[in-house]
């Protein structure tokens, strides 16, 4: 059985981006990138397929310029077996994310696909989605349990309210809440080894996509501050300022 | 300028999310139709026939789609979606769940988690946690978008609008309902409540998370937690208020032994009111609360429920 699962360089979730002074992004100059974590869990959980049996092969797909193979590499660390980076400059958007990485499974025929179910730099929620949808296979987003026997995926979601679990013949798309697992440290060793892994390079003309770019980035400004009140000195100061000063309660 | 609304429903009830999603379809203007998909909807429809805004009620009932699964939902909303300008769901796990499929099926892009609709094809919406604003604008003939709850006050009732059955086929799809496991809870919902107590990592453990629920009961409060609470086992993740969880706007919003990490902040930080309860006087929430109290919860949280 064979996993695909993609990944996304983004900015590393410890650090706090700054808007660029003429509004038209934020300023990633010299900023530490890594692995979106929801994609890091998604391939954790690909890895934990291939350890309890169930999956042979792990292919990891990243979209980008060639920095994105860092990202790939410690894919392979985790333990992916081989990688396919897509060249593409700049922001692709997530229909046209979703449209390469259809045409990738096209050779690769992947029985599961794991995304995570969102990347923390433009927050969209949306390429397993899109992804499930083009390539006409049920999907389990925000996942926090995955079971695979028979040819069947057995898979619990977090949803507003509690849980819900479907079944989905394979192939099918999952996509990674936080919850689902805990990634390991890539080890030096494996480190080391995930050098010489494959690593296959194609470019959206090869696989005959044509970008769509229909969204566009206006601006980008720093939302308002929200400024800091006061500090009270007990219960009964604070009670007394909910009550008469915010009426809130 | 015409806007389908997908709502959400548990086969018994509109949800609030839809009721954002109605005002925000308003701001763009022109017509707002609302499809209740579901396996028996007659009682939804009334109810969502009865909101304000909303012209008409458009019904299709399939077996198939009771449990309101994406595979079922939104070819359905594909079939419909050519006679409109706008798609829009609400942005809780149900909107992101089915939106994006539908704007794959439509052949377009989808706009997430909208909190500002400046024209019918600019829109402003959230991006790293928060910590920016983008003004983006589709270039797409159909708007596929979801909207945040905590942007769009819900609409009211008052309306009367027709209620039509539409005709679209549900097809087959390799995907069954296994069961669902419901949070019961006499609270009210977290995304709507008009006071929400939220608990950290300062809390201190899963037992000492009954205080928490004890002001938030006082108070008659929704509860919640940062996602140090929920990664430390303390309750369950669909209580984590943050960028990663649900975003909450109430009236009141009292952070109990949280820290202020920027992803919860940007759960929060439009509520009305903040209060933070930290022994840390230094933690970062006391630069966004209104009011501040330095000291113990173990102590403090007795002392508020005896009080208020």
């Amino acid at each position: 059985m064979k996993a695909l699962v993609a990944v996304k360089r983004v900015i590393d979730y410890n650090v706090k981006v700054r808007v660029k002074a003429d509004n038209t992004d934020v300023d990633l100059a010299n900023t530490k990138m890594s692995i979106n974590p929801f994609c890091e869990i998604a391939v954790e959980e690909a890895v934990r397929l291939k350890e309890a049996g169930v999956v042979s092969e792990i292919v990891v797909v990243s979209i980008g310029d060639k920095s994105c193979q860092e990202q790939m590499r410690y894919a392979m660390a985790l333990g992916a077996d081989r990688g396919i980076q897509v060249e593409a400059e700049g922001k692709v958007n997530s229909l046209d994310v979703a449209r390469i990485l259809a045409k990738v499974n096209e050779s690769e025929n992947a029985d599961i696909l794991l995304l995570g179910k969102q990347a923390i730099d433009s927050d969209n929620n949306q390429t397993g989605q899109m992804l499930a949808a083009l390539l006409d296979v049920p999907q389990a987003t925000f996942a926090s349990e995955v079971k695979i026997a028979d040819g069947k995926a057995q898979v619990t979601r977090e949803v507003d309210g509690g849980l819900v679990t479907v079944e989905m013949d394979l192939p099918a798309l999952v996509t990674t809440d936080l919850r689902l697992n805990e990634p390991r440290f890539a080890a030096l060793p494996k480190i080391m080894q995930a050098k010489r892994k494959p690593l296959e390079v194609k470019t959206v003309a090869d696989l005959g996509v044509e970008l769509t770019n229909s969204i566009e980035l206006l601006s980008v400004e720093t939302p308002a501050e929200r400024s800091g009140g006061i500090k009270v000195d007990s219960v009964d100061a604070l009670i007394d300022k909910l009550r008469n000063e915010a009426q809130v309660i | 300028m015409k806007t389908l609304i997908i709502a959400e429903h548990d086969g018994q009830n509109l949800k609030g999310a839809t009721l954002s999603a109605v005002t925000a379809a308003t701001k763009l203007g022109g017509a707002v139709d609302v499809l209740l998909a579901g396996a028996s909807v007659a009682g939804i429809a009334t109810q969502a026939a009865a909101v304000s805004g909303v012209d008409r009620v458009l019904t299709v009932e399939d077996a198939a789609l009771e449990h309101t699964l994406a595979e079922f939902v939104a070819p359905v909303a594909q079939q419909l979606a050519g006679d409109y300008t706008h798609v829009i769901l609400g942005a809780s796990t149900f909107g992101k769940d089915i939106a994006p499929r539908v704007a794959a099926l439509c052949g377009v892009n989808q706009i997430s988690e909208v909190i500002e609709v400046v024209d019918a094809d600019t829109f402003k919406r959230p991006i790293y946690a928060g910590n920016a604003i983008a003004t983006v604008k589709s270039n797409d003939s159909l708007k596929v978008m979801t909207v945040r709850g905590t942007a769009f006050a819900a609409a009211d009732t008052g309306g009367s609008a027709a209620i039509e059955a539409a005709s679209a086929t549900v097809p087959a799809a390799k995907v069954r309902f296994v069961g669902a496991e419901v949070s019961e809870s006499d609270r009210p919902e977290l995304e709507s409540a008009g006071i929400v107590v939220s608990g950290g990592r300062g809390v201190g453990s899963k037992e000492d998370f009954a205080k928490v629920f004890e002001l938030a009961d006082k108070l008659g409060a929704a509860v919640g937690a940062s996602r140090a609470a929920v990664d430390s086992g303390f309750v369950p993740n669909d209580m984590q208020v943050g960028q990663t969880g649900k975003m909450v706007a109430p009236k009141l919003y009292i952070a109990v032994g949280i820290s202020g990490a920027i992803q919860h902040l940007a759960g929060m930080k439009d509520s009305a009111t903040i209060v933070a309860i930290n022994k840390d006087e230094e933690a970062p929430i006391f630069n966004i609360a209104d009011y501040g109290l330095v000291g113990d919860l173990h102590d403090i949280l007795p002392e508020l429920v005896s009080k208020v």
